[in-house]
């Protein structure tokens, strides 16, 4: 079957009442890994936010779908299991509930009833991408990312994203505070997940990432709007010069939205 | 102020029914003077609840008779789901009033183990029963009190001697299938030096009542290095006014743990209190509340530290629905002469509805210089960013609540010591909070 497409249109969304994005718009597609990029506050994050449902973020015009499905018309986790997943750059922590019955509800809500899957082979599935993650055994019993490091959360949030292999990804800011061993660790799961059922969107403010994931889109996003889109050698001219020739070429001055997003 | 209230039973009443019991001397003395002060002594005060106008007093029938059962296959299946093939072995059914099932192994009777109810404790192991009966509550401390000194018809009396280890639970059902029913129940756990032993009880109803009363009063002694695991889950129906006071006397370098579900449907004052008297005595008492409905209860637990180097916690977790209302007092109280005394209590309190009600209310009374001391309550609601976080893998939010609120109350109930225990209770829990 081929992937899915996830088509963003002329998005606005509002935090508070101010309006962070100011019309994206955005194609992405099985196979397909898209890298957006930008300094901070010029409301990267906000695209990922308001594509999952998150409570504070509210779209005031524009639409984004799924396959032709209307996804802002869904829930949170009608979202999800339409086959949105997004990684989060601070992931909560949940006290009392353990990463493998977290895992297990969230693998059986996608099932659906009467297909739950059984104990062992959701063990030895989790087991296996534990592994292939590096990650300690005695993770799938800690409570849901508490008392995680930075780096174990990044960690599981790729474990999750393996477990429940979702049609689209986003990833946000999912290599902050990562020491290089971890990183190559996360990449090497999102590298795993690569092929033509898998589109990603990968948000960071680093190249380094991509040395690792190599994207096949790259755009700069700066005062709530994608202003430049390119191929990976765009994402290493960035590296090598930094914004500033990007702002020159636009004319713009303060590349922010007036608010840390 | 004292106000006199008329009570339905009277002098003549409760000497009869001492008398009836065959019950030795001491104890129908101290049921008479009980009965006696009971209508001018003061009610109990629980802090932040007025209890004034709740009917603890006037009942129409003190006793009941319930058949006894034969086998546990007689039992109500939500009854029978209690009980393990572990926990059978040492068992002590109550069925209203009437002991009405009692094992206990050859091993623990060999080893001087006592094990029965407390009726039968009064008529075969009197003298030992005297020494601990009202004695870490005393009778004269306020009108339920002395009111439950002076009607008790229930409960069960648990003896481990010197240096007996025992490895196994030891389990007490107290079922109430009788609406008439009027329960004043009382549980002495005595451990011996070096000795030690796991309890657990429940309470259950299996019928409504309309207005019934429970008065329950519990005394655990933990002697000289023993050790005491306490579990309870409380589930009595709705109809019920329960006054349940648990306390223990921890003796030199014994410890207490308590892992209290406090599940009732009806209107609870629930008092758990640790007398840490030994030097180096320890305590941790754990409890776990759901309200639900239109209930008001109000749960005190409070340690109070006597013994240099003692050590007590106290963790709360409280989810409340609905119109319920609830009041979480902790209290930690550290005696001059208490040095390096340790008092430390966390309250959490999980709001589901706009209506409920819920008062975490910390107290720390230090009368000592050397020692440490610490306390951590809170209110609140579900984080939406939480839910948003589960729902966000596809969890839909039924079931993201359903995560978020046992992992509020795990940390509590995973401490209870018997698998079918505890079972139960995540069992009512998610029937309360459904």
């Amino acid at each position: 079957m081929a992937g899915s497409t996830l088509t963003i249109k002329d998005l606005h969304v509002e935090i508070d009442g101010k309006e962070i994005l100011k019309g994206v718009n955005l194609e992405i597609k099985g196979g397909e890994i898209h890298a957006i990029m930008g300094p901070n506050g010029t409301g990267k994050s906000t695209l990922s936010s308001a594509i999952m449902g998150h409570p504070k973020y509210v779209v005031t015009s524009g639409s984004i779908t799924l396959d032709g499905k209307d996804v802002l018309e869904m829930e949170v986790d009608e979202r999800a299991r339409a086959g949105l997943f997004l990684a989060m750059q601070y992931p909560s922590e949940i006290n009392g509930v353990t990463n493998a019955d977290f895992l297990r509800s969230a693998l059986n809500s996608r099932l659906g009833e009467g297909n739950e899957i059984s104990l062992m082979k959701f063990i030895r599935k989790m087991d296996k991408q534990m592994d292939f993650l590096e990650m300690d055994q005695d993770m799938s019993q800690r409570y849901l990312n508490e008392g995680f490091s930075g780096g174990e959360k990044k960690r599981n949030e790729i474990l999750q994203l393996m477990m429940l292999q979702p049609r689209i990804a986003i990833l946000d800011e999912i290599d902050s505070g990562l020491d290089i061993d971890a990183l190559k660790v996360v990449s090497k799961g999102i590298n795993e997940m690569r092929g033509e059922d898998f589109g990603c969107l990968v948000i960071t403010h680093y190249q380094r990432l991509l040395n690792y994931i190599t994207p096949d889109f790259v755009h700069i996003m700066m005062q709530g709007r994608v202003v430049k889109s390119g191929g990976p050698e765009l994402a290493q001219r960035l590296e090598a010069e930094g914004y500033d020739w990007i702002k020159q070429e636009l004319g713009i001055e303060d590349e922010t939205v007036g608010q840390e997003a | 102020m004292t106000t006199e209230t008329k009570l339905p039973f009277d002098k003549e009443y409760v000497a009869s029914f001492s008398k009836g019991k065959g019950e030795p001397a001491w104890l129908g003395d101290l049921r008479l003077k009980a009965i006696e002060n009971a209508e001018t002594l003061p009610m109990p005060r629980p802090d932040k609840t007025k209890i004034d106008k709740w009917n603890f007093t006037q009942f129409s029938s003190h006793t009941v008779e319930s058949q006894t059962f034969n086998s546990l296959d007689e039992l109500a299946p939500e009854v029978k789901a209690l009980i393990t093939e572990a926990s059978s072995k040492n068992l002590y059914i109550q069925r209203n009033q009437t002991s009405a099932f009692l094992s206990l192994t050859d091993d623990l009777k060999g080893k001087g183990v006592i094990f029965t109810d407390i009726l039968t404790a009064a008529r075969e192991h009197s003298d030992l029963l005297q020494k601990y009966f009202m004695t870490g509550v005393k009778a004269d401390e306020h009108r339920l009190a002395a009111l439950h000194a002076a009607l008790l018809n229930g409960g069960t009396f648990l003896y481990v001697p010197k240096n007996v280890e025992i490895s196994e639970p030891v389990q007490a059902v107290y079922v109430h299938d009788n609406a008439e029913a009027t329960l004043f129940n009382h549980v002495i756990v005595v451990a011996e030096d070096n000795s030690s032993v796991t309890y657990v009880e429940n309470y259950i109803s299996t019928v409504d009542s309309s207005d019934a009363i429970f008065n329950i009063v519990t005394e655990v002694f933990a002697n000289s290095n023993a050790r005491v695991q306490y579990g309870a889950v409380d589930n009595l129906a709705k109809g019920i006014t329960t006054y349940v006071n648990r306390r223990g006397v921890v003796g030199r370098d014994a410890r207490i743990e308590w892992a209290l579900g406090l599940m009732n449907d009806g209107n609870t004052i629930s008092e758990n209190t640790t007398n840490l008297v030994g030097d180096g005595s320890f305590t941790d008492t754990k409890t776990v509340v759901v309200g639900s409905g239109e209930q008001t209860q109000n749960f005190t637990t409070k340690v109070v530290h006597f013994g240099r180097n003692s050590e007590g916690f106290i963790l709360k977790h409280g989810v409340m629905k609905d119109s319920a209302s609830a009041i979480f007092n902790g209290i930690g109280k550290i005696e001059h002469g208490a040095s390096k005394a340790n008092a430390e209590q966390e309250s959490r309190v999980l709001m589901l509805s706009e209506k409920a009600r819920g008062d975490a209310n910390p107290i720390l009374l230090i009368d000592e210089d050397d020692v440490t001391a610490g306390h951590a309550a809170s209110v609140g609601r579900v984080d939406p960013v939480q839910l948003y976080y589960l729902m966000s893998r596809g969890i839909p939010q039924k079931e993201a609540e359903r995560l978020v609120i046992h992992g509020f109350l795990a940390p509590v109930v995973n401490q209870l010591p018997i698998e079918g225990v505890k079972n139960q209770l995540t069992e009512v829990i998610e029937r309360k909070v459904r």
